[in-house]
């Protein structure tokens, strides 16, 4: 079974960069629109400080009753959110109240649900408690890490191939984590740990069909003679895209699978590499080498 | 590359094998006798995420340590100044780590300083103003204290935690005075935190029965008096439900630090818990001399400030025996002996970030990781075998293969596998199969191009190498900066993307190349079946 057939396949990719460019670019302006429109993201308690629960109920409980319950101890604002699916009556209750002893909160939640719903009907899955500096630590920590991923992957590729490959490669890599954070900020999904690490494992992934394309590239430059290098380009991508899309088919795969059956802490993580495992194609495909184009030293 | 295939061969089996004896006592359950004399019996670490249990990060008030060692230091110069006869009428500590004198004469300035910095290195003269001198805790020795309460409030969490019954719980120092602890299959998550984060300073001191505690104002307290309340708190939501004054002497009389042993015992009349204290000789010693200047006065007993009980000394108290009773529930008396017995925190300390997992939660977890890996990788199976027919067949084993390896790497590094590490491996299938999607898309090319199977094995191989490890490395890059700055569940992502890449590039390549040397040794290839 064969999709493509690189030897045939001739499509002008490069030629209709520009194209590629102003769709990456509006996708890119509307994730900044929505963060600005919205205020930023929405951290997760991980981020934003405060107290998660995770409550399962024995019978059929609605999420208005839990709100009832909680606004007598002055908790009315919390966030319930309903698990999916209709056997488990289970429920997430966000507390971002940044309290400065935020010890006692998950106690005093698990209190009053056994008092309204019998001790023997409330079964506390989960509790988080992050308090407010922890948060702002492991934001910043979160920051860094993309970015010190970034200046490792510039280094390797400056080394292995040439300084304007490597911008190439970080251009792409930016475009991909600003999309999929775009992407969280119009849909206003939390924005977690685990996104941090599934952000990582995009940066990784992207480049690596980055890396595949540019090899190609490196290798038809060698005794191509007189060919443009516009033209290397092109036909180097039209070599792989069989590969690129064969691995990004396998990877949704199993991404689907996690995404449907992974269960609750798993799905936003597994949403999030899809979005950028999609992105990621793309942007290996239409951004990287397009850059490296842009970054071409012009001829006397 | 080796030429032989024998030798592939061989070193393929023989890591097949150590795979299997590392994941033997995981899959199997109960391990034999004889096994654990010759292999290894470490099953693989599931992570608090999958087994439930408590993560409690703490941060250590490392300058109320500071505070009070500076302030025993304080009451030690005072003492050795007037046996010297140097006349001071303040010795104070001012903000943290800054002693003040006051000198009654301001000519005896230089006998001061010079006593100070023979006796006193440690103090750095920071200001003279006429009569007052101000001292500060040299830096070096602000860390030696902040160490050392570290190490000590670590040191006591072990203890507690150890005495209480914990399996396999980790106690770890971080950066910024914080402590992690992590205590496995542990769900009451109160009870824990009053476990280790109690200060648990106990004292004694008299109380004075001279003034209505109710009504003492702020003046006639002065330095010497302090309030202190009896709390109740009803033993099922924890709220407090009555609060009762104290007037007692600031000065204790006595503190924890000299109990030998502390034990729960329960009232003969009503059965009521109370523990047990047992003083050292020295404790013993002083808890006499106190009991015989004071009988018929009340001594109250104090835990983190709060009054216990303030029982009337009836008489000389010799035996080094003293109770501590309140209304306790059987549970908080057995954990108030643990921490009486394991000693008081050198400082109190502040919960940063919590999380406990409930087990029916670790289990739905480990359950849908596990389904979704199996659906995952039939999914990625199917696919290979019907793109690219046999040779697919070739690189599914190869993912066989690869699981295998990632899973007994992580019981023999003794790795923690987590959730998000359950979905790293599930990552790990998708992208594993790109190294084989590389060679086998090389070698259709090459085909193309008119060349045998034969040779178009070997440049596909060839070409897709580089290619392959440039890309893997880059990825690696990417999980290690996460290993790096991940906490808890997501170091476990970084650890099994890790795992699968590395091996990956040795059941992608080295492996799936040997099946198609073996195959085309033992017939000329015609045809290749991709």
């Amino acid at each position: 079974m064969q999709f493509f057939n690189s030897d045939k396949m001739n499509v002008d990719f490069i030629g209709k960069r520009r194209l590629f460019m102003m769709i990456s670019a509006i996708a890119i302006l509307v994730g900044i629109a929505a963060l600005l429109v919205r205020g930023g993201l929405n951290y997760g308690i991980d981020f934003a400080g405060g107290t998660m629960v995770q409550v399962r109920f024995a019978k059929a409980v609605e999420s208005d009753d839990i709100r009832q319950v909680l606004a007598g101890i002055g908790m009315g604002e919390a966030s319930i959110q309903q698990f999916e699916g209709e056997e488990a009556h289970e429920f997430l209750i966000r507390v971002e109240k940044s309290k400065s002893d935020l010890v006692g909160l998950s106690d005093e939640i698990k209190t009053v649900l056994d008092q309204e719903f019998g001790a023997e009907n409330v079964d506390i899955r989960r509790v988080e408690m992050v308090g407010p500096k922890v948060g702002k630590d492991l934001r910043r920590q979160g920051m860094l890490a993309i970015i010190y991923a970034m200046i490792g992957i510039l280094i390797y590729i400056t080394l292995r191939f040439e300084f304007r490959f490597a911008l190439g490669a970080i251009a792409a890599l930016a475009h991909d984590v600003m999309i999929t954070v775009g992407v969280f900020a119009l849909l206003n999904k939390e924005f977690s740990l685990p996104i941090i690490a599934a952000l990582l494992a995009i940066v990784g992934y992207s480049l690596n069909d980055t890396i595949v394309v540019y090899d190609r590239i490196r290798e038809n430059m060698k005794g191509s003679g007189k060919s443009v290098f516009v033209d290397i380009v092109n036909r180097s991508i039209n070599q792989t895209i069989s590969r690129t899309v064969l691995t990004s088919l396998t990877t949704m795969l199993v991404l689907i699978s996690l995404f449907f059956l992974g269960g609750g802490v798993i799905h936003d993580f597994a949403f999030a590499m899809i979005v950028g495992v999609m992105v990621g194609t793309y942007s290996s495909i239409f951004i990287a080498s397009p850059v490296v184009i842009a970054m071409q030293p012009k001829k006397k | 590359m080796i030429k032989s295939v024998k030798l592939r061969l061989a070193i393929v089996l023989a890591t097949i094998v150590l795979a299997l004896i590392y994941l033997f006592p995981t899959m199997g359950g109960t391990v034999p006798d004889w096994w654990g004399k010759i292999f290894p019996t470490e099953k693989i670490h599931l992570g608090l995420d999958l087994q439930g249990g408590i993560h409690l990060l703490m941060e250590v008030d490392v300058e109320k340590a500071m505070h009070a060692s500076t302030d025993r230091m304080t009451a030690s110069v005072k003492r050795m100044l007037l046996e010297e006869k140097i006349k001071v009428s303040e010795v104070t500590q001012g903000n943290t780590g800054t002693i003040k004198f006051v000198l009654e004469d301001a000519s005896e300035l230089e006998r001061l300083q010079t006593f100070l910095e023979e006796r006193v290195p440690a103090w750095n003269h920071m200001s003279t103003q006429g009569s007052t001198v101000v001292y500060l805790v040299s830096e070096k020795d602000q860390q030696r204290i902040e160490k050392l309460a570290l190490d000590q409030a670590v040191e006591t969490m072990r203890n507690r935690i150890d005495q209480f019954g914990v399996a396999e719980p980790e106690i770890r120092v971080q950066a910024n005075n914080r402590i992690l602890v992590q205590l496995p299959g542990v769900k009451d998550t109160r009870r824990a935190i009053d476990l280790i984060g109690k200060t648990a300073l106990l004292e004694f001191k008299l109380v004075n029965d001279q003034f209505d505690p109710a009504k003492i104002s702020v003046a006639e307290l002065g330095d010497n008096l302090e309030v202190l309340y009896e709390q109740t708190r009803d033993p099922e939501t924890n709220a407090i439900i009555s609060k009762r004054p104290y007037v007692l002497e600031k000065k204790s009389l006595m503190t924890g630090e000299y109990i030998a042993n502390a034990n729960v015992r329960f009232n003969s009349q009503f059965g009521e818990p109370y523990v047990s204290l047992e003083f050292n000789s020295q404790g013993a010693k002083l808890f006499d001399q106190i009991t015989a200047a004071s009988v018929k006065r009340r001594l109250a007993i104090i835990l983190d400030n709060n009054v216990y009980s303030a029982p009337v000394i009836q008489e000389q108290i010799s035996g080094g025996q003293a109770q501590v009773s309140g209304r306790f529930t059987a549970k908080e008396a057995h954990d108030l002996a643990i921490v009486l017995r394991a000693g008081a925190l050198p400082a109190p300390i502040k919960i940063l970030e919590q999380r406990t997992v409930g087990p029916s939660l670790g289990r739905d977890s480990i359950r849908n990781g596990f389904i979704s890996m199996v659906v995952g990788f039939l999914l990625v199976v199917v696919f290979m075998v019907v793109y690219y027919r046999l040779s697919g067949l070739v690189a599914n084993l190869a993912l066989v293969l690869n699981l295998l390896f990632i899973m007994s790497i992580l019981a023999l590094a003794q790795a923690t596998l987590t959730l998000p590490g359950i979905a790293g491996i599930v990552l790990t299938i998708g992208m594993a199969v790109d190294a084989n999607v590389l060679i086998f898309e090389r070698i259709r090319e090459e085909l193309r191009f008119g060349k045998t199977p034969r040779a178009g094995l070997d440049s596909g191989y060839g070409k897709a190498f580089l290619t392959i490890m440039d890309a893997n490395i880059t990825t690696l890059i990417a999980a290690i900066v996460l290993y790096q700055y991940g906490t808890g569940p997501i170091k476990g992502f970084a650890v099994t993307l890790s795992l699968g890449i590395i091996s990956s590039l040795y059941t992608a390549i080295f492996v799936t190349r040997l099946v198609f040397d073996m195959v085309a040794e033992r017939r000329p290839l015609k045809k290749l079946s991709i």
